[in-house]
């Protein structure tokens, strides 16, 4: 893309229902932050900046859900205003823990945090930015990868597809050494069926990964419902495990739904 | 007499907040008459989905209320979790969790104080066109940052929602030589920490007092983190427990944050300016000498120099971690067992921003059936109003850009968090005349 701007690249920063964490991943980047700052034109970044320039923005970075009215067509907006749309993190990319109202009764959802619900203005649903507009790339993870978010950026600038790997959690940790703790402790354990990216950081942390980062590619969920049973979880865990910060993934959604009828 | 004339100030986008919020002031003459702190972050409704989850899921769950401070909601729904089934922490996990706060502490201080407050003081709209006319102060405000990010990732394998906090403990607890590696840096923090105090101090503040109630929690041995009874400088002194009795949360239609309030008295303040003025005597030396070398009076009560007390509570943090890491034994096990029994449990933290409540009730499985979570922005948003109220009208005569501008600062000398609010910020000036 840069070979071709005549510009420096404008960047912008969109939030939506989220925790900020993943652009916070931005200024995270300790290292790396002044570097992608001189590389590109930060033309929008709230949480950061106090300049706000109007589009068009050359990668369009969009954290959140759309849970309101209002945002479903803010999107539309961002979508117009940008070339490349990157939704960052689980809640743009699958709808986010607050996805979990998508089973529920949303009005007693809002009863049951706000004295009068009729002040408060939201969909029936959480959904990922990609149910509403085009998206160019969906970077996984609650929170996103730092490096990655980088690597990310600087493939879209040089035209180049990302080096963002889509096999399970279960590589990075063979990779990394780990004995498995599936099967030497009996713990239950997403990574199999979870996309890799963050380095498998549960299990070297003593615990089951608990798919922050969403389904892998193509992930056998039905075959790891069944090892989480000889593990001895009732449904109602196994749904629960499935329901968790990409609850509306399509292949969790499905494997939690699974586990609740069964 | 004529007729003043009506000005509105409105910022729909409050930058270098954390979430979204808006603020909207209507001045007739100098006369203030309305200032709202609009909240339109969309409500994520935690409290509701969290019912029906275990409750070892809670430091995962909660951890996503924020993406600045995910620790103190670990922090305080860990040990509400605790108090409702009767586990003893053992002292190194007590130890481990101060230090883990540390980290946090300093990655979200160091975060404010140079990259969303420091601007607003030297006139720049972020630290990355700050950093061309001051690039020592912002390579050094990222290294400090960085160092308490370390201390999380290093914990908890990642900066942003790390992954080792456990009820009973953590899943994992480092080696004594794993901390070690922490010390060097540590040190070069501590003494980089005492400049950021001077730097911060040289600084020029609005001249603006307020009576403040503050609220935090007191420790008879410690500078507040995980533990204490709730106090404030208008005689309250409560147990944890006790918390919704003294407190009510009231939903106003402009926010989707409730704001907080004291049944009798209203309004309070919390976070590092109440902290400090209330548990200034259980700072270490280093930091109480560097709060009087910055010239703080006890108690502060200009809100602009919070910025000051974040720095200093940047040398606490330092100093802590620093003092933990030096006396660090590994407990003999990560965390106690959970035994799910049906009971009640409460637990009050210091976040970064200010006290952060939690109450789960929970089933004989475990299961949660209610939980009650209040953020220090909810506290603080009535707060925020009433400065806006008195401060605006101050400046009233002002030309607007400078009204807006300076009620912008005002706000975050509160470092609001409003993701975490929402269950926050635009400014909007109206003014007639």
């Amino acid at each position: 893309m840069s070979s071709k701007l005549k510009h420096k690249p404008r960047i912008g920063v969109f939030k939506f229902a989220s925790c900020d964490g993943c652009q916070l991943s931005l200024l995270d980047a300790e290292d790396e932050l002044l570097a992608v700052a001189g590389a590109v034109d930060i033309a929008y970044f709230p949480e950061a900046s106090s300049r706000m320039l109007k589009g068009p923005y050359d990668i369009a970075l969009v954290e959140g859900s759309i849970t309101t009215h209002h945002d479903a067509e803010r999107i539309q907006e961002v979508r117009r205003q940008s070339k490349t749309l990157i939704t960052i993190g689980a809640c743009a990319t699958a709808g986010g823990i607050q996805a979990l109202r998508n089973w529920k009764d949303v009005d007693e959802f809002v009863r049951i945090v706000y004295a009068t619900p009729k002040y408060i203005q939201t969909l029936k649903l959480s959904t990922p930015i990609a149910e509403h507009v085009t998206v160019n790339f969906e970077l996984r993870g609650c929170p996103i990868n730092k490096y990655q978010l980088v690597e990310l950026i600087a493939a879209t600038l040089a035209g180049r597809k990302p080096n963002v790997p889509t096999y399970s959690t279960c590589l990075e940790c063979k990779r990394k050494g780990n004995v498995c703790i599936a099967v030497a402790q009996g713990v239950a354990c997403l990574g199999p069926v979870t996309h890799a990216g963050c380095g498998a950081l549960c299990p070297s942390y003593d615990r089951g990964c608990y798919g922050c980062y969403g389904p892998m590619e193509s992930p056998n969920t039905e075959s790891l419902s069944s090892q989480f049973r000889i593990l001895g979880q009732d449904n109602e865990a196994i749904t629960r495990a499935f329901r968790g910060f990409n609850a509306w993934a399509w292949q969790f959604r499905k494997a939690s739904e699974e586990s609740e009828r069964a | 007499m004529t007729k003043a004339a009506v000005k509105t100030i409105k910022v729909d986008t409050l930058a270098r907040v954390e979430g979204e919020g808006a603020l909207y002031i209507k001045l007739k003459g100098e006369q203030v008459q309305d200032v709202k702190l609009r909240i339109y972050e969309p409500p994520r409704l935690f409290e509701a989905f969290l019912r029906g989850r275990h409750c070892s899921e809670v430091p995962d769950l909660v951890a996503r209320i924020c993406g600045i401070c995910p620790i103190a909601y670990q922090m305080s729904g860990v040990h509400a979790i605790e108090c409702a089934l009767g586990i003893e922490i053992d002292p190194s996990v007590r130890a481990l969790r101060r230090l883990f706060y540390c980290g946090e502490w300093i990655e979200s201080h160091a975060l404010h104080v140079y990259m969303l407050h420091a601007p607003d003081f030297l006139g720049y709209p972020d630290a990355i066109a700050m950093a061309r006319d001051h690039p020592r102060v912002v390579e050094q405000a990222l290294r400090l940052k960085k160092a308490g990010n370390r201390i999380v990732s290093l914990m908890g394998g990642r900066e942003i929602h790390p992954v080792s906090a456990a009820v009973g403990g953590f899943y994992k607890v480092p080696a004594k030589s794993v901390l070690k590696e922490l010390e060097d840096e540590l040190k070069w923090a501590l003494d980089a920490s005492l400049e950021t105090c001077r730097f911060v101090a040289g600084l020029e503040f609005p001249d603006f007092e307020q009576d403040y109630e503050f609220v935090s929690l007191s420790h008879p041995g410690e500078y507040p983190f995980n533990e204490g009874r709730i106090i404030s400088n208008r005689g309250l002194d409560i147990d944890v427990k006790e918390y919704e009795e003294h407190f009510v949360e009231q939903h106003v239609e402009h926010s989707n944050a409730l704001h907080s309030l004291l049944r009798s008295r209203g309004s309070y303040m919390v976070g590092p300016l109440a902290r400090f003025n209330l548990n200034f005597d259980r700072l270490p030396n280093i930091a109480q000498q560097a709060a009087r070398d910055c010239g703080l009076r006890i108690p502060c009560l200009n809100p602009f120099r919070s910025i000051i007390v974040r720095a200093i509570e940047l040398v606490f943090a330092f100093h802590e971690a620093l003092r933990i890491i030096a006396q660090y034994e590994p407990p003999p096990a990560a965390r106690k067992p959970l035994h799910a029994t049906a009971a009640t449990g409460y637990a009050a933290t210091e976040a970064p921003r200010g006290l952060l409540y939690h109450r789960y009730e929970l089933n004989a499985d475990g299961i949660i059936t209610s939980a009650k979570i209040v953020p220090p922005t909810s506290q603080n948003q009535r707060r925020i109003e009433e400065d806006l109220w008195h401060f605006a009208g101050q400046i009233a005569s002002r030309p607007e850009e400078e009204i807006t501008r300076k009620c912008e600062q005002a706000v975050r000398n509160y470092d609001p968090c409003i993701s975490c609010a929402t269950h926050f910020l635009k400014l909007h000036l109206e003014r007639e005349g």
